[in-house]
């Protein structure tokens, strides 16, 4: 049988927003049965590219063949038809649908006039079986996994018969449990003669699953090479233009007094279950402590009770000897407490406020932005301004709404708010969610700095990586307790997966 | 992508620009189909608004309480509540400012004031309820407005009829000192009923403006009504910026109410129904976008058709409950602006492709 080399070509695509380029002239060609690998750092144009390529937007010039065919993708219908699927950066699901009812959406199978549920969900078991993609369709979406949600969403377009698949930062939100299942999804797909565009900033990914990458900086196309060729360093050397470094250059850590003091927290969710469970912990000053734990270990609820999201059950709270138990946020914040939150479309931003307003989301009501109950916005701009520069957040001007920015970018705006009043003690929970890796190395750095000021700094991330590279101590969280606290320099990945499994390092050793 | 379409200030206008256009085309259908020249009915419908300085005076008198009680659902829209009860708190306000337009016997610059403040208090204080219960309880402010506005209704007549029935259905007129009608205005307008109440609301979209993009309250109530989540963790009192939202919504429908009592009418009476006018301002507050200059066009343009269809009937023949019709399909077409949308970006990429 004749079979093109490209399933996809993306012809010199231009896209313009006001006030910038986001794709300028770039070509991206996707062989048959293909992982392809998008690369670029935060705002280069990304997601940008897959949205032309969706129908999502109308390129200003280019042209886009599907199998060698040139067509006019004006909408996402005509890009399902093309048999292009999409799973977004953020999900967009119906959070009160069924799984099967979020998948068959705008394609049910009909019985006269009403919906064939029984088809349906035996159409869904029929193709999750067949490609791996482990879901319960009867669950709300409300109620299941991020992961699984995940999966709803490539089912969604399997379902609409999808034969190109593109995955915008699939993995960014998921735990490294769930990152090794979807890897083995693609891996699946492309076994059933599907083609995969992968957008990731997990250089470690590509190396493991991709064939070939094309890389844009800018907007602007740098090239497409094999993956094979390449390692992490040439990857990333390639898209920053610059060399980058992953290791953390730290000195000794000179840990002095305690800055967060937590005795015997207690802290319930919504079904009054303990999810924190007596926990103690003490971060000093001029220290970095991570917290290491599989997702769903009681770290966001921890979290939300130092920084006064949710209310204690019992224990106690202080931060520099003052007892901060049962504060509302403000008055944490204003003890402090700065806070990069998990997820920054929930808690970071208000999305619809320009990107300065946002920077100011902590500060906005004191002197010198409020006087006598009026905002001062010539200040409050002027300070954006300033931190938009310091932090490298990339967007036509500090009068852009949120919305706008690239999911990098968006994170950046909130590192540069929290780190900028250089708290006493900073809680980052996924500082480097989403971020590209010169953008990680500049927040490492930055984070280090604070450290280096005498700050405390309390680190939750679910990826080891980032937890050794920066932590001075390691606390191990299993079922809402501490389980270890151990030294960077003396333990390894192997010992925190074990323990983080629930396992004991050595019986004696722990109080 | 659609947001970023959206939120471009050409956009903002054009949306409502096209649904205003459809609605009139409607109308127009509606004429020709029932045998009606649409163009005579059109100018008659001008020179309803246009045509005399009297009509233009009732048109702005008309307009009045919609600027207020459309000012009251952009108000609570902005922190992302649906006040459907403007309705109710115009109505209490109305009675409030009457009640002491009557009783207290004060000078003007003290009882005319003090009338105003009754009719903002009473309409507060029915915000102020479902506010508290959807804060503490989190009762949808949907259903808690919707009662509200009957009890405001029932509460009211129960009052005029027992206590302050005067003659026929209604009270006794207010004493002047409490009155907002203007000798001047209504002279310069071949004496309609237009009153210093008209001036009052442009000092009130000026108000709304300017708390909500100027202040610090309005920072957070704006906050609060994009991300709640995003909020309080940035410190801000969630449910008391509800809670205040809705009180100063109320406060808006209130004083709307008040121009009704101390300007157009110079008294209360006993409602058969609904006024229809706090209804009126959500459709005023959706076609204005929730912006003072929008919500101020708009209730021109609402208060304008009303006025205008009586000219309409008496000149070209053409019954008054057209211009219902074309409000509703003008509110219908901005609120399915997604089709609007549609058609828009369908409009520019062929602009494009050429
Ligand atoms: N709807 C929009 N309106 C205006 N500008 C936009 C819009 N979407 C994206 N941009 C701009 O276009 C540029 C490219 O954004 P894009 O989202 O494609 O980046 P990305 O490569 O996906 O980055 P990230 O890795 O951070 O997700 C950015 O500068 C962004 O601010
Ligand atoms: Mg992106």
């Amino acid at each position: 049988m004749f079979t093109l080399e490209y399933v996809i070509e993306m012809n010199n695509i231009r896209k313009e927003f006001p006030g910038i380029v986001a794709n300028d002239n770039i070509t991206l060609q996707v062989k048959q049965g293909e992982i392809h690998a998008l690369l670029g750092e935060n705002g280069a144009g990304k997601s940008t590219l897959m949205n032309v390529l969706f129908g999502l937007y109308q390129p200003e010039k280019g042209e886009i063949r599907v199998r060698g065919e040139k067509v006019a993708i004006t909408d996402p219908n005509v890009a399902t038809e093309c048999g292009i699927g999409m799973v977004h950066q953020h999900f967009m699901l119906i959070e009160k649908f069924t799984v099967t009812e979020n998948i068959i959406l705008g394609k049910e199978p009909k019985k006269g006039t009403t919906i064939n549920l029984r088809k349906a969900e035996k159409d869904v078991a029929e193709i999750s079986e067949r490609y791996g993609l482990k879901v319960d369709p009867r669950s709300k979406i409300e109620d299941i996994s991020v992961g699984m949600q995940q999966r709803v969403e490539i089912l969604k377009t399997l379902y609409r018969g999808a034969n190109i698949l593109i995955f915008d930062e699939p993995t960014a939100a998921l735990t490294p449990q769930e990152i090794k299942e979807l890897i083995q999804i693609m891996k699946n797909l492309i076994k059933e003669g599907k083609s995969i565009i992968l957008i990731t900033h997990k250089l470690k990914e590509i190396m493991q699953v991709c064939d070939r990458c094309t890389v844009i900086r800018r907007g602007e196309g740098i090239g497409t090479v094999n993956v094979s060729e390449m390692t992490e360093s040439t990857l990333a050397e390639m898209m920053v233009g610059r060399e980058i470094s992953f290791e953390v250059e730290k000195k000794e850590a000179k840990p002095t007094n305690p800055v967060l003091t937590i005795k015997d927290l207690i802290v319930e969710d919504i079904r009054r279950v303990n999810v924190v469970n007596k926990l103690n912990l003490e971060v000093k000053a001029g220290e970095i402590l991570g917290v290491a734990g599989v997702d769903g270990n009681g770290q966001t609820e921890l979290i939300e009770a130092i920084t006064g999201l949710r209310s204690l059950k019992s224990g106690t709270i202080s931060v520099s000897g003052q007892d901060i138990s049962g504060y509302k946020p403000r008055r944490v914040t204003e003890s402090g407490v700065g806070h990069i939150p998990q997820d920054r479309h929930k808690h970071g931003l208000v999305l619809d406020f320009t990107v300065g307003e946002n920077i100011l989301l902590q500060t906005y009501y004191q002197k010198p932005y409020t006087s006598k109950g009026i905002l001062n916005y010539t200040k409050m701009y002027d300070k954006s301004r300033g931190l938009i520069e310091e932090y490298d957040v990339r967007t036509p001007n500090e009068k852009t709404f949120a919305r706008a920015l690239s999911g990098g970018n968006q994170q950046k705006a909130i590192i540069a708010r929290e780190i900028d009043r250089s708290p006493e003690l900073l809680i980052a929970a996924q500082p480097t969610r989403g971020l590209d890796v010169g953008a990680i190395e500049f927040i490492h750095r930055k984070l280090v700095e604070e450290r280096e000021k005498g700050r405390a700094v309390l680190l939750v991330s679910l990826e080891l990586d980032e937890v050794l590279n920066l932590s001075d101590r390691i606390a191990v969280i299993y079922n809402g307790e501490i389980v270890d606290i151990l030294d960077t320099k003396d333990t390894d990945e192997k010992e925190l997966g074990l323990l983080m499994a629930g396992g004991k390092r050595d019986v004696g050793d722990v109080q | 992508m659609i947001g970023n379409v959206l939120k471009s200030k050409l956009f903002g206008i054009t949306i409502p620009l096209i649904a205003i256009g459809f609605g009139f085309l409607a109308g127009a259908v509606i004429m020709l189909l029932s045998g009606h020249n649409p163009i005579t009915g059109y100018v008659a419908l001008f020179q309803g608004v246009f045509g005399e300085i009297y009509y233009f005076g009732e048109t702005l008198q008309r307009m009045t309480p919609l600027i207020f009680s459309g000012l009251a659902v952009a108000f609570a829209l902005r922190t992302g509540l649906l006040n459907i009860g403007v309705e109710g708190q115009l109505i209490v306000g109305w009675f409030a400012s009457v009640f002491v337009g009557i009783v207290v016997e004060a000078p003007m610059i003290i009882h005319l004031p003090l009338a105003m403040a009754a009719g903002a208090i009473a309409g507060a204080l029915w915000g102020f309820v479902p506010g508290l219960l959807k804060a503490k309880f989190e009762v949808h402010e949907v259903i808690v407005t919707i009662m509200m506005n009957y009890i405001a209704l029932h509460i009211v007549n129960h009052f005029i009829r027992n206590n302050l029935l005067a003659s026929g259905q209604r009270t006794d007129f207010i004493n002047s000192s409490a009155s907002l009608s203007s000798e001047y205005l209504a002279a310069l307008t071949d004496f309609s009923r237009l009153h210093w109440g008209f001036l009052i609301a442009i000092i009130s979209c000026v108000i709304m403006w300017f708390i909500l993009w100027k202040t610090t309250k309005g920072f957070e109530l704006r906050a609060v009504g994009f991300n709640k989540n995003a909020s309080s963790y940035a410190g801000m009192n969630v449910n008391f910026n509800i809670i205040l939202s809705m009180s100063v919504s109320g406060a808006f429908a209130g004083v709307g109410g008040a121009m009704l009592g101390l300007g157009t009418y110079q008294y209360a009476n006993i409602l058969p129904a609904f006024t229809s006018y706090g209804f009126d301002g959500i459709a005023v507050a959706l076609l204005g976008g929730s912006t003072s200059i929008g919500i101020f066009l708009a209730a021109f343009l609402f208060g304008g058709l009303k006025e205008g269809a009586n000219n309409m009937q008496a000149a070209a023949g053409v019954a008054p409950e057209l211009v219902e019709i074309i409000i509703a399909l003008i509110i219908f077409f901005v609120a399915s602006s997604y089709l609007v949308r549609w058609i828009y970006t369908k409009l520019q990429f062929k602009k494009e492709g050429k």
